[in-house]
């Protein structure tokens, strides 16, 4: 009895000994910051700041190499906070949001073949593109609304995403997923946007999709050098000033908007479009 | 010679063959659609570089775009013509690529204009492949890899055996088959080139034992000076693959990630081959290929050689089709793909049309279930991989461990796992978009930075 307590209890003092050697001897020195930088972000580890994570943004932080403004998950106070706890500038960020290139939902675009396999997207693209009509529409499965972890990304009653602005990160996620890489980040300010991403020439496109671009140009002279068109799609040059709808007045489609935070809103001459219910499949 | 003695690979289905409906129907020449679509981009690697200019007048068997580097082959213009427009056309990818639009001439004769020829007696093996590359040669089987790359060998990888693919193991397609019995001296000739090129030992023609007409005319037409035989291998799918063609003739494996060159063989589809021995001595290129058409939905089923180009529109009015039509499928029914318009044309790699009725695609067209654990398609699949485990690593999006530990790049879409499937689970469809995924994945990897793209493998 008493051998087997000297013996535990001796083993027990050796190997505590050892631990506690090891803990002076293998410390690393940390900067006690980082830990406390990391609480004060969101803990979402979603990337979008360009970091690995929020740990190693919070080490990036602490190092000098970014400035709070980089993380557009925290709130302004948040943001405010991290600074002020840095003595740095918060760093002006601007707000980027990811907009969507298609506006083709069920009652506005057709569709051309029936698709019946696993319901994503990016399954869907894999058997010849998908069931649209439009080679470069949305399919509407909604990977980025699945993808999306911040529920800013909502599928409408026409199966298409609906970005919300406020809720949107600009993580990048969506951007990724999208098998038909509809998805890109924008800055808020970047209000004239084209929603379409068809290359097709011509009013045929419109058999196919009632909203799509048809390089009808009309935007292009209104503002001459801020719309251009390419490869029949009008693009929009955001290096120039591009805070006028000037172009989307007479776009006979709608496929130029302009984004409001609660939605997009067409130029005047546009084909106002009432329908509710699906498009029926183009006949073959 | 009983079934058992015949050389096979392990695993492996068998669909219903469905061949008998045109595998006696002899090759008829299919007429001129009124506007050929010809896509840039037929074969797997560039886009070939248009050398015409919209409004042109061009003749049959004329160059229209030429090879845009290695990975890249000839275009020549499959009827005399006008070109209409050059611009975008839907493709099979289900997106929209480069293509020629060409307008046939109702009233021309259609002569075909003869390019450079490659006389056999004279040709050295560099000729030939660039001759291969000159007639926009590609596999004819359905992958469409341009043969020229295929024929270019590195020094330090002989080649031992040329297997000339005459399995044809896709249900319903009977190409191959009547191309054997109908073209031999093309074959012979097409092995002659081959074997110049790859100076290999011997040439194996492996033809599945559901054609013995096409094995028996192949070895009676083999000249005594041609070290070629006939291989008469079991009816099994996927037996016309390359790797299990190589593991059932020569007992050979190719390894995870390499080519069936790594084993010293070459295969060859016996469509290529014939059209290198009909094409190269005259200096023509590949204008026009046979197809099957058939399925339960097409009137007038039977093998015909096309124009490259015409629209799946025209050619299922002039074959003519039930009105129930639901599907169309170019290639086979097990490794082709769904046509997501009628818009589609015909191009190099397009083995078949098979159309199906509402009727017949229902079958098709069921309740999935969950995976049950069953292992049908462990037993099924000619890779020997585990669908099982890697579609359910699918539907949890796990595709870094499907690669990684379950060689999902292995996995090369045969449809084994799917068709056995009791769960009507459609495993292949989940891995092409897995492996899609992946291959994005590691393209940034690489591209971000050596340092990044470690984890990919050797």
């Amino acid at each position: 009895m008493i051998t087997a307590v000297a013996a535990l209890s001796g083993l027990t003092m050796a190997l505590a000994t050892l631990l506690v050697l090891a803990h002076r001897m293998l410390h690393v020195e940390e900067d006690p910051r980082v830990g406390l930088v990391e609480d004060m972000l969101p803990h979402t580890n979603c990337g979008a700041c360009g970091y690995p994570g929020c740990r190693a943004f919070a080490e990036a932080l602490v190092g000098g190499e970014a400035l709070p403004g980089k993380c557009t998950v925290s709130s302004e106070a948040g943001r405010e906070r991290i600074a002020g706890f840095l003595g740095v500038d918060v760093g002006a960020e601007a707000k980027r949001v990811a907009r969507l290139a298609c506006a083709g939902g069920t009652n506005v675009a057709r569709r051309r073949a029936r698709y019946d396999g696993p319901a994503t997207c990016r399954a869907a693209a894999q058997v010849a593109g998908g069931g649209k009509s439009c080679f470069f529409g949305c399919l509407g499965f909604g990977d980025c609304a699945e993808a999306c972890d911040f529920d800013a990304i909502r599928m409408n009653e026409h199966e298409l995403p609906v970005v919300s602005e406020a809720a949107c990160t600009a993580c990048g996620d969506c951007v990724e997923v999208c098998p038909k890489d509809l998805f890109s980040l924008h800055p808020v300010s970047h209000r004239l946007f084209v929603a379409c991403k068809s290359l097709e020439a011509g009013d045929g496109i419109l058999e196919d999709c009632e909203v799509g671009c048809t390089a009808c140009g009309r935007c292009a002279q209104d503002a001459p050098g801020l719309v251009q068109i390419q490869s029949n799609l009008a693009v929009v040059d955001y290096d120039r000033d591009h805070r006028t709808d000037l172009p989307i007045q007479r776009c006979p489609t709608g496929a130029i908007i302009w984004m409001e935070p609660e939605g997009p809103r067409k130029g005047r001459e546009a084909a106002k479009i009432i329908r509710k219910g699906t498009l029926p499949p183009a006949a073959t | 010679m009983g079934l058992l003695a015949l050389k096979t690979f392990r695993h492996g289905v068998h669909p219903p063959e469905a061949k008998d409906e045109t595998s006696g129907s002899p090759i008829r020449q299919f007429p001129f659609a009124p506007l050929l679509v010809l896509p840039l981009i037929q074969h797997a690697g560039k886009p070939s570089l248009p050398e015409v200019i919209e409004g042109q007048e061009v003749v049959r068997g004329q160059r229209l775009a030429r090879p845009d580097g290695f990975m890249s082959v000839s275009l020549h213009a499959p009827a005399t013509g006008v070109v209409r427009k050059i611009g975008l056309c839907p493709s099979i990818s289900g997106r929209m690529v480069p293509g020629i639009f060409l307008e046939p001439h109702p009233a021309s004769t259609q002569e075909v204009a003869l390019g450079e020829p490659c006389p056999l007696e004279t040709a050295t093996p560099e000729a030939i492949v660039a001759a291969i590359q000159e007639a926009g040669l590609v596999g004819l089987g359905g992958a469409a890899f341009p043969t020229h790359v295929k024929l270019s060998l590195p020094d330090d990888k002989p080649v031992d055996t040329l297997i000339i693919n005459g399995a044809e193991c896709e249900p319903y397609l009977t190409t191959d088959h009547r191309v054997m019995l109908e073209q031999r001296d093309d074959v012979v000739m097409g092995i002659r080139y081959l074997l110049r090129v790859c100076r290999a030992e011997r040439a194996i023609v492996a033809i599945e034992a559901n054609k013995p007409d096409a094995a028996r005319h192949i070895q009676e037409g083999l000249p005594d000076d041609l070290p070629a035989s006939v291989e008469v291998l079991r009816v099994k799918y996927p037996q016309g693959a390359e790797k299990m063609l190589i593991s059932a003739l020569l007992g050979r494996e190719v390894p995870s990630g390499k080519l069936p060159l790594d084993t010293g063989a070459l295969c060859i589809n016996v469509a290529t081959a014939a059209e290198i021995g009909r094409l190269l001595p005259a200096g023509r290129g590949i204008e026009e290929r046979v197809i099957t058409i058939g399925g339960p939905a097409i009137e007038h089923k039977g093998n015909y050689r096309i124009p490259i180009g015409t629209p799946l529109r025209f050619l299922l009015e002039q074959v003519g089709v039930d009105e129930d039509v639901n599907r169309v499928f170019l290639g086979g029914p097990m490794m082709g793909a769904a046509a997501p318009s009628l818009d589609i044309p015909i191009t190099k790699g397009t083995s078949g049309v098979v159309a199906f009725t509402d009727h017949a695609a229902a079958a098709t067209h069921r309740k999935i279930y969950p995976c049950i654990r069953c292992g049908y398609c462990v037993d099924a699949c000619p890779m020997l991989l585990n669908p099982s485990q890697l579609g359910i690593l699918a539907l949890n999006e796990e595709h870094e461990r499907m690669a990684d530990e379950f060689h999902l790049l292995d996995c090369f879409e045969c449809g084994s796992c799917s068709f056995v499937c009791p769960s009507h689970i459609p495993l292949v469809q989940q891995f092409r978009a897995a492996k899609a995924t992946v291959r994005k994945a590691r393209q940034q990897a690489a591209a971000a930075g050596p340092t990044a793209s470690k984890e990919a493998p050797a």
